[in-house]
């Protein structure tokens, strides 16, 4: 059996512990401190568990640019093998539209900040979800005209399948341009609406008044998701929206 | 089918998930890992991925292999692609929590004392098995969303008929899959790393190497997937990039490898079942990683691309490398894990099984691959009969060699003998603690004043005179 193995070692097995305090190692009760009521049971203090939080959504975030960055590889690849398909196609969307939700999220950005600076200044729950219901009320627009968008689409046979279809020069091009718009606009709108689900999440413990200058963490990470999701969009605004701009 | 359930249902998860969950916050002195409902998602995760998998298994399989290679996979094959691709898809995610709540552990849960250079060499593996996980996966998670949404959609990503690059596939699929052996046998290293040091009874040699070594194999894996490329198409001024940065992993390997051997050497060695694994994977793994270097050199890859010289060769990593260190790690841990004494001859006895059935089953597919035969086809002219019956009847002695462990393992639970803290005479926070350990690990967070394996000359031992 197992326990007899330590024979084969020189000596007996009395090492010295490697920890100075013998407590922690020897099972027994928990001492009882005054901790923040936040704070969850495996954490030491609330500085820890704040910055395990922050960085947890960083890593996070990384994962995403890297999700985002294989579409972002084939519209490299597409748009290098065809860069005037991709302009003529380019060419058929609205950029007007385009530009209107870049400034809604950009002002989205600005509220969702505001929205943090309010938690963490203790500023009343009413303003908190003042701010936080703003960010969704211009994520919701910017859906809303993602929808126009989309619908315009349809209807002129712009969605890639067999209804596709395509009088410019290059409607092989073309065709892998549109598949690449809704594939990317439509992972980013799905951004979008996982982060209205979690807005809505925040709002509601901001109204129970859950957050003030020692708690605001939920306020901050979701701040920083929502200004990731802003950010993937100014990506895609030029390089789907403006490539075709002077391309009559 | 074997490849989609082995790679992301077996090797990818099984050591960060069994043992890394358990070992990751005991190594480091904290009670748990950071995220501990995210570590429960993820298990959900996994399980809801194995469901689309299991679906796709039982409804009549998938017929495109792991690497669900394009055009094939999105416009002709008629099996059931979708929901193994979704079951690839999801699992991923579970793949990509775990990596996230590692290294969110690793950097901020470290006890007191915990410095970086005195982490176990299981927690570095964990490491850069965790960086990989966060970078490689959602690359694989958008490339098979892209398979989805070209074969239901019709959307021309990857079909030449619709306009795209099948090569783009083979790329961004590569991309993550060569790292993602990285992350299967990475994690077997650093178990490798303890188990050598417990049971040779030595501190390791050349610590900041095996660390370094780590992470280098996961930045340098990164640059090396064109390698799986070389007969699609690729420029041949590609094909020698990476070829040549193909060569350059095994510097790293090859460091891991020696600092092992010369850390047994003048050892106090003792052959319990954990030890006789790392000897299995120290020499199994040499020879996997020597003939990855055979196939990463562009001509001799030419003679035997897609022969079953290939299947020997990742085989004798995934299984020699990944699985040996698995059941080591799980030999090492299981009285920490469960707090039960399995029997130690049957488990002495099944090691060398496991070792045997290996070998008769993997080795003669080098010789059967060198002089010809094709993978992925039943048949085979009469020349490579032999050679298959003999990798055949290694199969059937590898799997008696897998399933008596699961007997004593079960075995144990029930009658084994109670476990002491240190079974083995390990040194390391996880060996101080009960077996198996309280729910929060510690009472209080320790503080620690030293690393771990340093063992002290007898003379110099807590009561001895
Ligand atoms: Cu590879």
């Amino acid at each position: 059996m197992l326990d007899r193995h330590a024979e084969h070692f020189p000596g007996p097995i009395h090492q010295p512990p490697l920890v100075a305090n013998v407590d922690a190692i020897q099972p027994g009760v928990h001492a009882e401190h005054a901790y923040h009521p936040r704070l969850q049971h495996h954490f030491d203090d609330m500085e820890q568990q704040v910055e395990a939080s922050t960085l947890g959504m960083w890593v996070f975030l990384v994962t995403e640019i890297m999700f985002f960055g294989g579409l972002f590889m084939a519209y490299l690849v597409y748009r290098w093998a065809s860069p005037t398909g991709f302009q003529e196609a380019s060419n058929h969307l609205n950029v007007t539209w385009g530009a209107v939700n870049t400034a809604v999220l950009i002002c989205s950005s600005l509220t969702m900040a505001l929205g943090v600076r309010a938690a963490q200044t203790s500023a009343p729950a009413r303003t908190q979800v003042g701010w936080i219901v703003a960010t969704m009320v211009l994520g919701a627009a910017f859906l809303g005209v993602k929808v126009i968008e989309y619908t315009d689409k349809f209807t002129h046979h712009l969605v890639p399948g067999p209804n596709f279809v395509w009088e410019g020069q290059y409607p092989a091009a073309a065709e892998i341009f549109y598949s690449l718009y809704f594939c990317m606009t439509g992972l980013h709108a799905l951004h979008m609406i996982i982060g209205l689900g979690i807005m809505t999440v925040i709002a509601i413990m901001a109204w129970r008044g859950q957050f003030d200058s020692t708690y605001y963490t939920p306020v901050e990470v979701s701040g920083l998701y929502w200004h990731f999701v802003d950010i993937v969009w100014i990506f895609l605004f030029p390089l789907l929206y403006l490539i075709g701009y002077h391309y009559h | 089918m074997h490849g989609v359930v082995m790679v992301f249902f077996f090797l990818i998860p099984s050591i960060p998930a069994v043992l890394g969950n358990f070992l990751v916050p005991i190594m480091i002195g904290a009670k748990d890992l950071a995220f501990p409902r995210i570590n429960l998602l993820s298990w959900y995760i996994y399980v809801l991925g194995g469901v689309f998998t299991l679906f796709a298994a039982l409804s009549g399989g998938v017929d495109t292999g792991w690497t669900f290679y394009t055009p094939y996979s999105t416009a002709a094959s008629n099996s059931h692609v979708m929901s193994a691709a979704l079951g690839v898809f999801i699992t991923g995610f579970s793949s990509i929590l775990t990596g996230l709540n590692f290294i969110v552990t690793i950097h901020r849960m470290r006890a007191p004392g915990m410095t970086w250079f005195r982490l176990p060499l299981f927690i570095w593996a964990h490491y850069a098995t965790s960086l990989i996980m966060i970078l490689g996966t959602p690359v694989i998670a958008i490339t098979v969303l892209m398979v989805a949404a070209e074969r239901a959609l019709h959307l021309g990503i990857f079909d030449p008929a619709l306009g795209g690059d099948p090569v783009l596939f083979q790329h961004l699929f590569w991309f993550y899959s060569h790292p993602a052996v990285y992350i299967m046998i990475l994690p077997a290293m650093g178990v490798i790393s303890e188990i050598v040091q417990a049971f040779s009874r030595k501190n390791i040699f050349g610590y900041s190497f095996i660390a370094f070594s780590s992470l280098a194999i996961a930045v340098i894996g990164f640059f090396v997937w064109g390698h799986h490329l070389f007969v699609a198409g690729q420029s041949v001024y590609a094909g020698l990039i990476f070829s040549f940065i193909s060569f350059l992993v095994a510097i790293p390997s090859a460091i891991k490898v020696f600092n092992w051997t010369a850390t047994i050497y003048k050892g106090s060695v003792s052959l319990d079942s954990p030890m006789l694994y790392a000897f299995g994977f120290i020499g199994l793994f040499t020879i996997g990683g020597l003939t990855g270097l055979v196939l990463a050199t562009m001509g001799i890859d030419i003679h035997v691309h897609d022969t079953y010289f290939v299947v020997a060769h990742f085989h004798y990593i995934m299984v020699g490398g990944a699985i040996m260190g698995y059941l080591g790690g799980l030999h090492y841990w299981w009285p920490k894990m469960t707090g039960k004494l399995y029997s130690e001859a049957w488990s002495k006895f099944s090691a060398l099984i496991v070792f045997v059935g290996f070998n008769l089953t993997f080795f003669p597919q080098f010789i059967a691959g060198y002089i010809g035969m094709p993978r992925r086809y039943h048949a085979y002219p009469p020349e490579f009969q032999v050679l298959n019956v003999l990798s055949s009847a290694g199969a059937s002695i590898l799997a008696v060699g897998y399933i008596i462990p699961l007997i004593y393992f079960m075995y144990s639970l029930v009658a084994g003998e109670k476990a002491a803290n240190d079974p083995w005479g390990s040194r390391g926070l996880e060996w101080e603690i009960p077996s198996p350990p309280p729910t929060e690990n510690f009472t209080v967070t320790p503080v620690v004043t030293e690393g771990t394996h340093q063992y002290v000359h007898p003379s110099q031992e807590v009561g001895v005179a």
